[in-house]
């Protein structure tokens, strides 16, 4: 590519070639900048890609037992502070959610609901497990599957961000960022988003999410391979980090509900925050820096 | 428009295209023949990864008396009831017999009574289900290893075959309603020898109960519950398990499950 091109791209703005990549832009709406490196624009949908499947086959997995216990220990007879069954009452089987010391009827959804039209005993409905149908065995192997793409893939996103200094330098908060944490709440909770210069970079809270997912997604793997009897005796020092594999188990299912929590508020910042720019920012790389009579 | 940048594109609709249709499909897939092969590939993997990591061999963490479960939960089978089983049932299981053959050099058949004089030893461990629960139990038994270096593997034996007096019918959410079978199980010589690895008489103290696997079961510390075969009658050496059964080396293995069970 020895001649500078210029394009005037399907992204509506002008980008130059500059030598390697495309840059320095100018835009109607605003200028635009590279954002999003492309190997972090690989390893974001192959994350999201494996987050779903996990999640899903998780599910499946969980209905195998659906219930949590706290310890070393933990089977039908042991007391469990999180359960989903089915009971039948003088209104019929009903599921029952049970935390703690409530219990939710959750009939339709949890414990009792429909597969092809008929009712069934069931932790989570088919809708959300995959596999749909209720088979252990197969759901391990897409949670195999997945969990050995999510260890590679999340590995090469820290390898290289820590490399290229992108975690440091924008992802890990300054001291700046932390003293500014109360306003950047109150903008969150007014849903205004940055403009001009501040939108360059990720506000605290946006840096403190992307580094809390990052916890999770360890601790997922870590609580994880608790489970497992082979790497207990491969490195026992886990079972007492977590307190046992039961404990593991527990935690796995909070961090995965913390991570579905994560993407949730994720993607609705992303409809708030424009969501063809910021899209098109995870596909291309490149984002258009709003402006203030954006609002 | 660059080519580069058409190419770029393409693979960016190739890629959405692709998780596009394995989450459309993902029921489908997960039965047809060739993700099998995939899901076959990461078992491998996942095999290679766990034996690398526990060599030079590891022992299971034994607990303390104080951390055992105060009902240990009985799973699977919880009673063959067959009429030669119960028979010996009847009898407290003094005419039961285990015979170990095969490849061996010295077949053997024992009594319990002569398991219950060879060298035993005690652990308290973990029992991890492949379902998610746990319990702890102390097991005492005799080491299989000790079993079959007096029985003498042949060269070329390879897999230690366990069979077992129990008919199960499987629940339907395994992939077990649909065909009973008779219970077995295999593991290979690193498992087999480990010093963990014991025939098991007696839980907590006392004599193993019908529905823990009365008289005699395996207990095989690194690996889930599926592995831990109950109601043990016959040990057999092979040198492949292709031939028995289902052909996958046990009765959960034959309905889909990982040979081996480490995770």
């Amino acid at each position: 590519m020895s001649d500078p091109a210029v394009s005037p791209s399907w992204m509506d703005g002008v980008q130059i070639w500059a030598g390697r990549k495309w840059r320095a832009v100018w835009h109607p709406g605003g200028e635009i900048f590279y954002r999003h490196r492309a190997l972090v624009r690989l390893t974001h949908w192959i994350n999201a890609l494996c987050i779903l499947f996990l999640v899903g086959s998780g599910l499946n997995i969980f209905n195998a037992h659906p219930r949590l216990y706290w310890g070393q220990y933990g089977a039908n007879t042991d007391a469990a502070f999180f359960s989903i069954g089915a009971f039948n009452t003088a209104q019929g089987p009903r599921g029952i959610t049970q935390i703690g010391p409530w219990q939710f009827d959750t009939t339709g959804v949890l414990g009792w609901s429909k597969v092809h039209g008929v009712y069934q005993v069931r932790g989570w409905p088919d809708w959300i497990t995959i596999p749909s149908f209720q088979d252990l065995a197969d759901a391990r192997h897409w949670h195999f599957l997945f969990a050995w793409l999510l260890v590679i893939n999340g590995a090469a996103y820290l390898v290289h961000g820590l490399w290229v200094r992108h975690i440091q330098r924008d992802i890990l908060p300054t001291r700046q960022d932390l003293r500014a944490i109360a306003r950047s709440i109150w903008d969150h909770i007014r849903l205004r988003h940055p403009t001009g210069d501040a939108a360059r970079r990720y506000n605290v809270l946006q840096k403190l999410a992307y580094l809390g997912v990052m916890l999770l997604l360890t601790l997922m793997v870590l609580t994880g391979l608790t489970m497992s009897p082979g790497f207990n005796a491969v490195f026992p020092p886990l079972l007492d980090l977590f307190g046992g594999r039961q404990s593991a188990r527990s935690i796995h299912f909070i961090s995965a509900s913390l991570i579905v929590l994560f993407v949730i508020v994720h993607l609705a910042e992303v409809v708030l925050a424009g969501p063809i720019n910021e899209i098109r920012s995870m596909l291309t790389g490149f984002y258009r820096v709003p402006q203030d009579h954006d609002r | 428009m660059k080519p580069a940048l058409m190419t770029r594109r393409l693979a960016i609709l190739a890629g959405f295209g692709g998780a596009g249709y394995l989450i459309t499909n993902a029921n489908r897939l997960t039965l047809s023949p060739g993700f099998a092969h995939v899901f076959r590939a990461v078992e491998d993997w996942t095999m290679m990864t766990q034996r690398a990591l526990l060599y030079p061999e590891r022992m299971a963490r034994e607990f303390k008396p104080s951390d055992i479960s105060p009902v240990f939960k009985a799973n699977g089978t919880l009673n063959p009831n067959t009429p030669q089983y119960n028979a010996h049932a009847a009898q407290n299981f003094v005419n039961w017999k285990l015979t170990i053959g095969g490849m061996v050099n010295t077949p053997m058949t024992l009594s319990l009574t002569d398991i219950m004089h060879l060298p035993r030893r005690t652990q308290i461990t973990k029992h991890d289900c492949v379902e998610g629960w746990t319990a702890i139990g102390m097991w005492t038994g005799v080491p299989l290893g000790l079993l079959l270096k007096a029985a003498g593997p042949r060269p070329g034996a390879r897999y230690v075959v366990l069979h077992c007096a129990d008919n199960l019918t499987g629940e339907p959410g395994k992939g077990g309603a649909q065909s009973p079978g008779q219970y077995y199980e295999s593991i290979d010589f690193r498992d087999a020898f480990h010093p963990q690895t014991l025939i098991a008489y007696a839980l907590n103290g006392k004599p193993l109960d019908v529905a823990h696997g009365a008289p005699l079961r395996l207990r095989v510390e690194r690996q889930l519950g599926y592995k831990q075969a109950k109601y043990v009658e016959r040990i057999e050496l092979v040198e492949s398990f292709a031939d028995i059964a289902g052909g996958k080396g046990g009765y959960w293995e034959d309905r889909g499950y990982e040979w081996y069970a480490g995770i």
